[in-house]
């Protein structure tokens, strides 16, 4: 119980009120078609250098929360997915707004997320510390495995193409070698001088996930964005609880499988709200009704995706292995602070750890507060056009990544990987894992180098790697995950089409 | 598949290939080579991923990826030259603020939807530049402090 211990500095004055900007702003921000949770927190990440490490990470994990329910907002009232997590969203949530019941689908939408978000910041809280003392027990063998499993699993599960995934985690993991060698002081792949200090994290994560959309949006060309925003009735929030109440198979569903899902590194959102959606169909007595504005549609994708962001932090503040991209975005915001999340990080920095995390807990709350009074407005600013948004986006993205050390070079490396990104992106490659595999890099040399050299002096490379009951399970993990996404993708060829594959990517993307 | 987005499949996966390979070359060449101990191991899962993924595309079995139609390179090209003379060449040499402010007034001309022969619309996208100016201008330079490149301008 030591968070509650803690719970009294999220409401000091200035922790309180981050926690509210982020809440605010990651819902509007969420609203926004375009802006992705992973891509608010990127470009966040330039504004907490000023600020202590807990009020930082404050902002960020209330800016995370938040973009992802936000991300509602328009799925509801617009027909467009704030974010990917949303998808399962639009599905029932926009029929209900078109039948004039969008006040009770955002009402059902907030409540439902709030409901499923404390349930995953709990779980985050009991099992981070039984993770993190078990994780205590692990030798440098074993971390360069669990780099190399954050990598995999991730470069296999978040991409369409396994192959293409786990290239993505090569090109990051490449990227990370860029600069002087820790050991010998030995030059690596410098080939101009804006890289001659190595690859930045947090510049190369504002270009990877920034840039890409902008010039997403700059091939929409001059059209007029056709989104009408659907204006909604009052309706008591009282009936949404007794919905909320009666429609409780869903929202357990949804909060189960989020939860769940959560904890699997690489696993997004998306995958959560389609999954728990498609479940509570199953399950349901009333499941004709689902795609017609159905609400019991909207609880559980709402549920799911706001569920799985407790989770997906669990991997990441116990063994550093980020849980989703957002969770890698996190993990550059802790570093820029000087603070490596591991096992010791409950240890050595128990009030940064704690704060953070109950800031979360309360975060969900405020989010449902906050969410239930500015879903109007931002759905508005949702309606930004896509010029303006986009101009905004590359102007935060070329001050964000200067302000990181002042350099020209770190802008020119944004800039760069951003734009390389995107046609990376159109060819099937994916941001997550090689930002997984940029990030992941250093601690998979780092272990990699160590153990070689304590194996050398005791039994061999080989015998230190791939021995011990630890190591196989981790190499186990690894390999099924490849096998499984192998598996699945041969399994896909069989029943689809080249044009379904497009067809869905394009609707995915 | 159409014959566009095969040839781009080529194009794309030959250029991960040809830096996979490059990069497993130096790393098996440079030395020293205990420095080169990590890049080596995983630039050869590099190389051979990438040319596999060539190999998959000269053959015509890439299954993923839509490529780059005509219109949306057409849309985007503008957009792009402007992004890429702001970030690699402007910025730096007339300052970030005069920079930042040129290239999101032309970036908003270009992607805006309302007629271009309305004086009303030239008078928004110029309202709209100089309240996001202001914006940047609190936000970094007042609050964040810091300091920009001012070169020839601000």
């Amino acid at each position: 119980m030591e968070f509650l211990f803690y719970m009294g500095d999220v409401f000091s004055p200035v922790n309180f009120g981050l926690l509210v900007l982020g809440t605010v702003g990651g819902l509007i921000l969420g609203a926004t078609p375009g802006l992705s949770p992973t891509m608010a927190v990127a470009l966040l990440i330039p504004f907490t250098f000023q600020l202590e490490p807990q009020q930082g990470l404050i902002l960020l994990g209330a800016a995370y929360t938040s973009t992802v329910a936000g991300g509602a907002v328009s799925a509801i009232l617009l027909k467009i997915p704030g974010a990917p997590a949303n998808i399962a969203t639009t599905l029932d949530g926009h029929k209900m707004a078109t039948k004039g019941e969008g006040a009770k689908a955002l009402q059902v939408s907030f409540l439902a997320s709030a409901i499923g978000g404390v349930f995953g910041v709990l779980l985050l809280i009991f099992l981070t510390p039984v993770l993190a003392q078990w994780a205590l027990a692990f030798g440098p063998s074993h971390l360069f495995w669990l780099a190399i499993l954050g990598v995999t699993v991730i470069g296999t599960l978040d991409s369409s193409s396994v192959v293409k995934g786990l290239l993505s985690g090569c090109i990051g993991l490449w990227l990370a070698t860029i600069g002087f060698d820790d050991i010998m002081g030995a030059q690596r792949f410098i080939f101009h001088p804006a890289v001659s200090g190595g690859i930045n994290v947090i510049p190369a994560l504002i270009g990877l996930f920034a840039i890409p959309q902008v010039i997403t949006m700059f091939t929409k060309g001059r059209t007029k964005d056709t989104a009408e925003v659907i204006t909604v009735k009052k309706h008591p929030i009282r009936f949404a609880f007794i919905e909320i109440f009666k429609r409780k198979t869903a929202l357990v569903i949804g909060t189960l499988t989020g939860s769940i899902i959560g904890l699997i590194p690489g696993v997004g959102g998306q995958i959560a709200g389609l999954v728990a959606y498609d479940q509570s169909r199953k399950f349901s007595r009333e499941s004709e009704k689902f795609g017609t504005g159905h609400s019991e549609g909207v609880i559980a994708a709402e549920s799911a995706n706001n569920a799985m962001v407790g989770p997906s932090l669990v991997p990441l503040l116990t063994l550093s292995i980020p849980g989703s991209p957002t969770a890698a975005v996190l993990l550059g915001g802790l570093l820029i602070h000087g603070i490596f999340p591991g096992p010791d990080l409950f240890m050595n920095y128990p009030q940064v750890a704690w704060t953070f995390i109950d800031s979360m807990l309360i975060g969900q709350i405020l989010m449902c507060i906050f969410g239930l009074y500015i879903a109007g407005l931002a759905a508005r600013v949702a309606q930004v056009p896509r010029a303006v948004m986009a101009s905004i986006v590359l102007g935060l993205a070329l001050f964000g990544s200067y302000s990181v050390q002042h350099s020209m070079g770190d802008v020119y490396v944004m800039a760069t990987l951003g734009i390389a990104m995107y046609f990376l992106e159109r060819f099937g490659f994916s941001a997550a894992p090689l930002v997984l595999g940029l990030i992941l890099g250093p601690i998979a040399e780092a272990n990699f180098i160590q153990g070689s050299m304590i194996a050398t002096a005791t039994i061999g490379v080989g015998v230190y790697f791939f021995t011990g009951w630890l190591n196989w399970l981790l190499i186990c993990i690894v390999t099924a995950s490849i096998g499984y996404s192998i598996w699945m993708e041969v399994m896909m060829r069989r029943y689809t089409t080249k044009d379904e594959a497009i067809a869905k990517e394009e609707a995915l993307s | 598949m159409t014959d566009l987005p095969r040839n781009q499949h080529i194009i794309a996966s030959g250029v991960i290939a040809a830096i996979g390979t490059s990069v497993a070359y130096i790393s098996f060449t440079q030395e020293p080579a205990d420095a080169f101990i990590f890049p080596r191991l995983i630039s050869s899962v590099f190389a051979v991923l990438a040319i596999w993924t060539f190999a998959k595309a000269v053959l015509g079995r890439t299954k993923v990826g839509n490529g780059i139609s005509v219109s949306a390179l057409r849309n985007m090209l503008p957009g792009l030259v402007v992004t890429c003379l702001y970030v690699f060449w402007a910025a730096k040499a007339l300052g970030f603020y005069t920079a930042t402010a040129i290239a999101f007034f032309i970036l908003l001309t270009l992607y805006d939807p309302a007629p271009h022969t309305h004086a009303q619309s030239w008078v928004k996208r110029l309202l709209i530049t100089a309240a996001f100016m202001a914006v940047m201008y609190g936000l970094f330079a007042q609050l964040l402090n810091v300091f920009t490149p001012h070169e020839i301008f601000f």
